[in-house]
């Protein structure tokens, strides 16, 4: 398997985006990631982004976006309706056929002229669920109940997953939820938003983009004085129905945790994609997560999810950690589908 | 970055709505699901291994198996999981605040989610006993399942 | 592509069987639903400039930090070299036919719009890309690339921040742009000259 590292990352995250465009979000932050390792577009083998139509409201807005790259003269781009960390595992692949050495892969997310709760209910299946428009925070409702009265967890348990994120969110510029001086009681004073859902067990919902460079071996090398080599990267999917899964579970989550080396060594810390504590609690449980492994540093998805973005801010955070000498084994895992229905493990390392 | 107009006058906005009138072919297996709602019942599909599954599928998730044979459940069920949605969400078929449930009917072994008509939160649990309220005229429409009500007593002692 | 011919099942799945209780009724065949989603829509800044100008009958454009290349309506990007564009320009409210299309259908809810109509990319003088707009005040069968046109603005009072100020582009009769050079063959032949449009 040829060598590939993220060299290069960017971030930026806010409650709403008023009179910024999806182009105007991410010039700056494209260009700052490219620079950064010192590229221009024309050094760029292969881009490719993430993003949704259902929350720009408008049919194939990425050939919009790309105006943010700088795709003139043409460049060799392509795009997935998912989130960015896909885009990304895209990008690994053509990098590992070797035609390229570099990929820019970019996400982004406005979802506050929506309602994103809402838009969400039109991933379900349009002939029996859809139709009811079950919003995004019921249905991690229902899997949050399954969870707490299977007695897997309790609510005190989600409560301390929610402090955790607004503990280690503080410093983090693109946390939108940071508090140091959140309790557990606090938390559990919250009035149940959607039972047995309270506010802090909630995504704190973020309009915003990321944007990761790539480079392959010597390439790498030559960009980043520590790169985060991507040692395994892999993604799984379970059922999309929603009553033929065991939705206290993701296996999917396990397998490509496995798939991807998680459980080959230690892992100094892990950035996981739970828009809410009850999927932080079972992607920790499915991936074996130990004690002397930091769960989201940065806060995670609770202090700022921005939609199709939040799985590839986890690979950014991740490998950010590892190029600045703070660790040197880590994990990020994004999300697509309702109630962890798909998943994607990505392993790095430092040399 | 600046996220600010130059103008400095209250921001010009305007309602953008999307619309896509869907008209869905259904095939014969959700065909079935969708003619027994109109007909006031309720059917899943038989898996191998015996199980059934509401709402049907053409496929088995596991094994990918076609399906075939359409199985008749009961209105009767119960609540396997729950949550409370106030205010209603727009688009949703209810315009007060409701239950929404994950609801194991008899005969049934998958969960199917739908609303649950009560009142307050303090009126559903889990393992609370339900049966579908229908509408009067029906299209064939997930819609033309009112949503769950609680067993009535008589009939849970008359059952 | 191979001579293999498809499967004569394609998308046929087992015969379905069907409870006693629906076995016997007309079968639900197809559903409608609907699927309606709102949005509160904020134009971005270089918008709202441009749509406050348009209402006073000022038509604005960016100009590129990179060559000078000037867009219109304003993105606040140059889209070709993926960076900020904030110089705001004033354009002239004419220009020429960059290409068109003639359309005999009438759109629902368009009464205004008697059949035919003319659409067409206006390519405004000093502007480096064309906008689309509606060519009337000649018959269809006159409006050509390279026509040179003007802005029918609406009257004063009805003028507002909406893409609806210009009713349409009439004739000036002025000598045409030639072909050659109009529309985007006039960009393509600055993107030529100036070795495209790398930037760097």
């Amino acid at each position: 398997m040829r060598e590939v590292a993220v060299v290069s990352s960017a971030v930026y995250q806010v409650e709403a985006l008023t009179f910024t465009t999806d182009v105007q979000l991410m010039v700056p932050l494209i260009n700052e990631a490219r620079s950064a390792v010192g590229l221009t577009q024309a050094d760029i083998g292969f881009t490719c982004s993430g993003s949704s139509d259902f929350l720009a409201g408008q049919g194939f807005s990425f050939v919009q976006t790309l105006d943010a790259v700088g795709a003139f003269p043409p460049i060799s781009e392509s795009h997935v309706e998912m989130d960015g960390a896909f885009a990304l595992y895209e990008a690994w692949v053509k990098l590992q056929v070797g035609e390229v050495d570099t990929a820019l892969v970019y996400s982004y997310g406005k979802s506050s002229p929506g309602s994103r709760r809402d838009v969400l209910a039109v991933q379900l299946d349009p002939y029996t669920v859809a139709p009811l428009w079950p919003d995004a925070h019921a249905v991690a409702a229902l899997q949050a109940r399954l969870l707490l009265e299977s007695g897997a967890v309790s609510a005190e348990g989600l409560a301390e997953i929610a402090v955790r994120s607004q503990h280690h969110a503080v410093g983090n510029p693109n946390a939108l939820r940071a508090s140091a001086g959140a309790t557990v009681a606090g938390v559990l004073s919250e009035p149940v938003v959607a039972d047995p859902l309270r506010p802090s067990d909630i995504a704190a919902e973020s309009d915003g983009g990321c944007v990761v460079v790539l480079a392959a071996g010597d390439r790498a090398r030559s960009l980043c004085e520590r790169p985060a080599w991507i040692r395994g990267i892999d993604h799984r999917i379970d059922a999309h129905a929603l009553g033929v899964r065991d939705l206290t579970r993701a296996p999917s989550a396990a397998l490509a945790a496995e798939k991807a080396g998680a459980r080959d060594d230690r892992l100094d810390l892990a950035e996981l994609h739970g828009p809410t504590t009850s999927q932080e609690h079972i992607l920790t449980t499915e991936m074996g997560l130990g004690a002397d492994t930091v769960v989201n540093p940065s806060g995670g998805a609770l202090a700022a999810d921005t939609l199709m973005a939040a799985g590839l801010v986890r690979i950014a955070e991740a490998a950010r950690r590892i190029s600045a000498g703070g660790a040197d084994r880590a994990l990020a895992h994004a999300t697509s589908g309702p109630c962890l229905q798909q998943n994607l493990v990505c392993v790095m390392e430092g040399e | 970055m600046t996220d600010q107009d130059v103008t400095g006058l209250p921001p010009l906005r305007a309602d953008l709505v999307i619309e896509y009138p869907f008209i869905r072919t259904t095939g014969p297996v959700v065909g079935a699901f969708l003619t027994g709602l109109r007909e006031a019942v309720l059917v899943g599909i038989r898996r191998a291994d015996g199980t059934v599954m509401v709402p049907p599928v053409e496929y088995d998730p596991v094994t990918s198996e076609p399906l075939s044979e359409v199985v008749e459940v009961s209105s009767t069920g119960t609540i396997v999981s729950w949550t409370w949605v106030d205010p209603p969400r727009p688009g949703s078929p209810w315009d007060t605040p409701h239950g929404l449930a994950l609801v194991l009917l008899d005969g049934a072994d998958t969960p199917l989610l739908h609303g649950v008509l009560v009142d307050s939160p303090d009126q559903v649990a889990t393992g609370l006993r339900v049966e579908a309220v229908w509408k009067s005229e029906r299209v064939g429409h997930i819609t033309d399942l009112v949503g769950f009500a609680p067993v009535a007593r008589d009939t849970l002692e008359g059952s | 592509m191979t001579d293999t011919p498809l499967p004569d099942e394609v998308g046929e799945g087992p015969p379905i069987h069907l409870p006693p209780s629906i076995s016997d009724v007309e079968p639900v065949l197809s559903v409608r639903t609907p699927i309606r989603l709102e949005y509160d829509f904020i134009p971005s800044a270089a918008a709202q400039q441009y749509l406050r100008a348009y209402a006073s009958k000022r038509i604005l454009g960016n100009r590129s930090p990179v060559d000078g290349a000037v867009f219109v309506p304003p993105r606040g990007v140059d889209p070709r070299n993926g960076v900020v564009a904030a110089e705001m320009v004033d354009l002239v409210d004419r220009g020429h036919v960059g290409s068109f299309c003639v359309t005999h259908l009438p759109i629902p809810g368009r009464k205004d719009l008697p059949v035919p109509y003319v659409s067409a990319w206006i390519h405004l003088d000093g502007a480096d890309i064309g906008f689309l707009g509606l060519v009337a005040g000649c018959a269809a069968a006159d409006v050509r690339i390279g026509m040179r046109v003007r802005a029918v603005w609406k009257p004063d009072a009805e003028l507002g921040a909406t893409a609806e100020n210009v009713l349409h582009w009439e004739p000036t009769g002025e000598p045409d742009v030639p072909v050659a050079e109009a529309g985007n063959r006039a960009w393509a032949l600055k993107q030529a000259a100036t070795g495209g449009g790398d930037g760097a």
